[in-house]
């Protein structure tokens, strides 16, 4: 188990961490969910800002130029909804927590280069992605009450989810 | 004067016919739905073309991995299209979204 492996590993359980106790103190409001979802969307375009700064890998480009493109369209689609709802999005311990975590990795991501960073960046995409995906399913989605953002969030977790197996594919071949 | 009316009356009928037997040279559509072509398989004919309808709020492409050269961009909300000139059976997918796969069935008219 590599470096970035492990990493990523850790990555997914502070944020498995940092997203219960949003949890545990009652369930989130429809304000805090649109905000972690928010949150999580441009930490992951931030990342994938990252890699097209660093990553000569086609492959690896191609994958980030994705995740700018879809993150976008989720976070447009959620400021929309937001807006229609009359919700203001809701900072959180979590949405913290995220931001926190995500910058810290970013800042050792920066230190990489070449085939160390690709691996290292498209781990972390596994592990956020995978994080991000179980938040949602096991906490976010079952919470929310509006219907139009428990739709939006169910179908980001279709497209996040495709997200994380393309990102798998990718770590199988950059091993 | 006679001889034009009747040509176009041939011509009409002629319309009318190509029409109920299904001419190649339709648009066929796929519609794009929570991240899945629909239908993920599709038989036309050769000539005819394909309308993809994305009604999905992210950007998708049909690109073909197998029996065809094209990669179309359908853009967010709209639709775009892809005539299928030859027979064969072609394999394609999403290259924004690997998971989305289709194949066309081409057959001949």
């Amino acid at each position: 188990m590599g470096i970035s492996r492990i990493s990523g590993l850790a990555a997914a359980i502070f944020l498995a961490t940092a997203i219960g106790p949003a949890h545990a103190a009652g369930k989130p409001s429809d304000a805090q969910i649109a905000h972690i979802a928010y949150t999580g969307g441009s930490i992951d375009i931030k990342n994938a800002k990252l890699a097209l700064t660093k990553s000569k890998n086609a492959d690896v480009r191609a994958f980030a130029n994705d995740m700018v493109r879809d993150h976008t369209a989720v976070n447009d689609k959620a400021l929309a909804l937001v807006k229609k709802l009359h919700v203001t999005p809701e900072d959180n311990a979590t949405s913290k927590s995220l931001v926190k975590q995500q910058d810290e990795e970013r800042a050792k991501l920066s230190k990489l280069s070449g085939a160390a960073f690709d691996k290292a960046y498209i781990d972390n995409e596994v592990a956020f992605h995978k994080t991000v995906i179980g938040a949602l399913v096991t906490t976010l989605i079952p919470s929310a009450q509006n219907a139009e953002l428990k739709n939006l969030l169910q179908t980001g977790v279709k497209i996040f989810q495709g997200h994380e197996q393309h990102a798998e594919q990718l770590a199988s071949s950059l091993k | 004067m006679r001889a034009a009316m009747l040509c176009s009356v041939a011509v009409l009928l002629l319309q009318i016919a190509g029409a109920q037997v299904g001419i190649a040279g339709e648009v066929v559509q796929v519609k794009i739905n929570d991240l899945a072509f629909s239908p993920v398989d599709i038989t036309v004919k050769a000539g005819d073309t394909i309308e993809w309808v994305n009604n999905d709020f992210v950007d998708h492409t049909a690109t073909a991995t197998k029996g065809g050269n094209w990669d179309i961009m359908i853009v967010a909300g709209q639709s775009a299209q892809q005539q299928m000139t030859k027979t064969g059976t072609i394999k394609y997918f999403s290259r924004f979204h690997p998971d989305m796969t289709g194949t066309i069935y081409v057959v001949n008219d």
